[in-house]
């Protein structure tokens, strides 16, 4: 057996938290169901976005908008070497934007510019270019946007992404009754204890993906608290406290039923209104996982942390309830180093995979036994037909969201998934030309 | 401005198009660059990703690494990647950012080589050129290392060079000229590059004759006509009476020894007829058109030899260029991407013909395979009741 310079795997319990794996070159695998930045930026209702950036990283965002069929509201300019030496860096943004809108025939409500590494790189000064346009267009908003994955280690491009399209809103009076829950690129489930207690309450609940026109997003503004509850949102709640002086407030989703409970009277304590009973929720949570548990039974359970925010806790609840957790696939404890330390300790042999490890390139060929998967990439690693099909936990919250991935993995043990067209599809839950 | 586009995609960058060049001769490629380079190469330019792998991998090139200039990073990252996958070859390639901190790779090539004791090539791409500039530069590198010396000669053996996905995304196209070749007196000595082996392709000094398949090809067929006096031959075979020719043109070419290129006629004065598309896979269906009566030209966007661009043909780029053209030219019927929908003239029919390395996976499903009287075929399913395109 040859001695790996760089072992794609190790047991949880000799695993670094901050970082599992040593660094190298990267293997990128055909799973595409995570959002990236265009996806977010269509979440806008009536914006049109821009990119200026290379050739090879334009082809990618352009392709993204055409597989969903919004090729008609994504613009961009491509750069040459030339444009980085010249210095025409910033007018050729400016006049490349102003052509654009006059080829489109009309001023959408607020155009999200995406610059590239490239010009963070070049110095390119993005507040001329931002006073320039706002100068020439003033009916249209510009927010200066990041394709910038170099400096991911300074701000994931993602949570850049996520507090960058609520920098359009502008100050609004308070409305007491109106509440946003911020950061997430699909709407929470409607049966979520977050959303009942929010809307039992008689508030209003604002949130990017309900807005169905640029007034919607704009009214954002007006609420009186900021809800978030994933990891990507802090760098949004942050921004928008300093520009609006909303309140934040951080709800992490949990898979633990206690964290859950300590969730829901902080948020009550917050907003000044009655903690319900939740416990028919926490009780319906309960029966699922038992029920799930009894059909599923020994088989090996594989969890990757695109499907879910907090993949250590999710893999330490199933544990609790005699699931055979046998595989994770991250690269690190993110904000579950407790239930990454709980697992070292009580489940010592369980195996953590690098999602991106060259030596990950021929996993899927080596699977040595049937794997039920929570993820997409947990379903290509471990080539199962057998899996939950969602990323960044699908909408799910709470109490009813763990019932639904436990109702989700016993439909999957069930119920084979045909992996191959549902894992290509890029952008998990867009519209796509290549489901026709 | 040349640099904008209010709608239509971009071709494939030059870091697709090495990648996809040496995708299936087992050696290892390392893309410079953070991740979107690699990532847009791996969902939408390479159609095998998915189903047959290779050892093509992206640096991760982080903000510190490239202030600090730390190429050892990538040197030490690919040196090890190789030592645990055994490559047969390494070939290392920039992105953007690479490019504007001045990364030397022929200077990386030559230490991971040193390194890894395997034989690593330098390619000179930034991601902002077309693909067919980076599969030309692969394969020509290809060529010049492993085509062993000539100790004999097939009279009637061809290579094929320049066959990628990103313009044959119907997967049946190489097989089918291959048959082609075949049914036409011919044998295949090797394919640049797919569905051979490094092994095979070192035979390639034994052909008699090269048939380029498209522009990425060209260098390489240089090449080989210069070190081993081997001739060329650009075309796609492309319909009946075209593919006739092309056949007869490899026969003439082996024999005098003198590259042709049929895929340059023009000639005929019926509707008028506009292709978009690569410069010999484009340029062999319009001289198809030609052949058949049609007042055919050809839009080529991409990079192309100035000799295998026929009088009248184009070399409008951008998306500007490309419409105001049309507008001027008037065409009765656009041969064309899909996505090239959006910026055609008002009531100019349009003729759907999906090329990957325009549309990506978009089309996928409605890839056809044009090779030889398929075409004609096809071409048939697009004619109105009089018979007409």
């Amino acid at each position: 057996m040859q001695q790996l310079e760089k072992p794609p795997v190790c047991r949880i319990a000799d695993a670094d938290p901050n970082g599992a794996f040593a660094s190298g070159l990267e293997y990128n695998p055909p799973v595409r169901g995570m959002w990236n930045i265009v996806h977010m930026g269509m979440l806008v209702p009536e914006a049109h976005q821009v990119y200026a950036c290379a050739q090879g990283c334009l082809r990618g965002v352009i392709l993204t908008a055409a597989e969903t069929g919004q090729l008609d509201r994504l613009s961009w300019i491509s750069l040459t070497e030339e444009d980085m030496f010249n210095g025409t860096l910033e007018t050729s943004l400016v006049e490349g934007v102003s052509e654009i809108i006059e080829k489109i025939g009309f001023h959408p409500p607020m155009i999200p510019l995406f610059l590239s590494c490239m010009h963070l790189f070049a110095g390119c000064d993005f507040d001329g270019v931002l006073a320039d346009l706002s100068e020439r267009y003033p009916d249209i908003t510009f927010v200066d946007c990041y394709m910038t994955p170099t400096m991911r280690t300074t701000i994931t491009p993602v949570a850049q992404c996520s507090r960058q399209l609520y920098m359009g809103l502008k100050p609004l009076p308070q409305n007491p009754q109106s509440v946003n829950i911020i950061g997430c690129d699909r709407a929470t489930d409607e049966n979520s204890e977050l959303i009942r207690i929010l809307r039992g309450a008689g508030l209003t609940l604002r949130d990017l993906p309900l807005c169905k026109t640029y007034d919607d997003y704009l009214q954002m503004a007006e609420s009186r608290l900021n809800i978030a509850y994933l990891p990507t949102a802090h760098a949004a709640l942050d921004a928008l406290e300093e520009k609006l002086g909303i309140p934040q407030i951080y709800l992490p989703a949990r898979f633990d039923f206690d964290g859950l409970r300590e969730n829901y009277r902080m948020l009550c304590e917050t907003l000044g209104i009655p903690l319900p009973d939740l416990s028919d929720a926490e009780q319906a949570a309960d029966a699922a996982l038992r029920a799930a548990k009894q059909v599923i039974g020994d088989m090996a359970v594989a969890i990757d942390y695109t499907a879910v925010t907090r993949p250590f806790e999710l893999a330490k609840l199933l544990c609790t309830y005699g699931f055979r957790v046998k595989h994770i696939i991250a690269d690190a404890a993110g904000e579950d180093g407790e239930a990454f330390a709980w697992l070292q300790q009580h489940q010592p042999e369980l195996q953590l995979w690098s999602p991106t490890n060259v030596n990950m390139l021929h996993q899927h060929e080596q699977v040595k036994e049937p794997v039920l998967a929570v993820g997409q990439k947990a379903a290509y690693y471990f080539a199962t037909d057998r899996f939950v099909n969602f990323v960044v936990n699908g909408g799910y919250y709470g109490f009813a969201g763990i019932r639904a991935i436990a109702e989700l993995m016993q439909d999957a043990y069930q119920n084979s998934k045909d992996r191959k067209p549902l894992l290509r599809h890029k952008g998990y839950g867009c519209d796509s030309c290549l489901l026709a | 401005m040349k640099q904008t586009a209010k709608i239509i995609p971009c071709y494939a960058a030059d870091t697709s198009g090495v990648c996809a060049a040496l995708y299936e001769l087992g050696g290892m490629i390392a893309v410079h660059d953070a991740s979107g380079v690699n990532s847009t190469y791996a969902t939408h330019d390479e159609p095998r990703w998915e189903t047959v792998q290779s050892m093509i991998y992206v640096s991760g090139l982080t903000e510190l690494d490239a202030i600090l200039g730390n190429d050892e990073k990538f040197i030490a990252d690919v040196a090890a990647a190789a030592a645990d996958q055994k490559p047969r070859f390494i070939a290392v390639c920039g992105s953007p950012m690479p490019m504007m901190i001045g990364v030397d790779f022929d200077a990386v090539a030559m230490e991971i080589e040193q390194r890894s004791g395997i034989r690593t090539f330098p390619m000179h791409t930034n991601g902002m050129h077309a693909y067919s500039e980076g599969a030309s530069e692969a394969l020509l590198a290809i060529a010049e290392e492993y085509v062993l010396p000539r100790t004999e000669k097939t009279a009637n053996g061809v290579n094929i060079l320049g066959a990628l996905p990103l313009d044959f995304g119907n997967p049946q196209e190489i097989p089918g000229i291959r048959t082609w070749l075949r049914e036409n007196g011919f044998s295949v000595i090797s394919c640049f590059a797919m569905g051979d082996s490094l092994e095979t392709l070192a035979q390639a000094g034994k052909a008699a004759v090269s048939l380029v398949v498209s522009y990425s090809g060209l260098a390489a067929a240089e090449y080989l006509y210069h070190c081993f006096g081997i001739p060329y031959v650009c075309g796609v075979p492309t319909g009946t009476a075209f593919s006739q020719m092309l056949a007869d043109a490899l026969r003439h070419a082996a024999e005098s020894g003198q590259p042709e290129s049929p895929c340059t006629y023009r000639g005929g004065n019926g509707r008028t007829v506009a292709v978009i598309g690569e410069n010999i896979t484009g340029g062999s269906l319009t001289a198809q058109l030609a052949y058949m009566g049609y007042h055919a030209k050809l839009i080529c966007p991409l990079p192309h030899a100035e000799s295998l661009l026929a009088d009248g043909d184009s070399d409008a780029s951008s998306e500007e260029e490309i419409e105001a053209l049309l507008a001027e030219m008037k065409p009765d019927v656009v041969i064309a991407d899909p996505l090239y929908r959006f910026i055609l003239p008002n009531r100019t029919k349009h003729i759907g013909l999906p090329h990957y390395a325009f549309s990506g996976r978009c089309f996928e499903k409605q890839m056809p395979d044009l090779t030889a009287d398929r075409f004609d075929l096809w071409l048939q399913n697009q004619t109105d009741k009089e018979g007409t395109i």
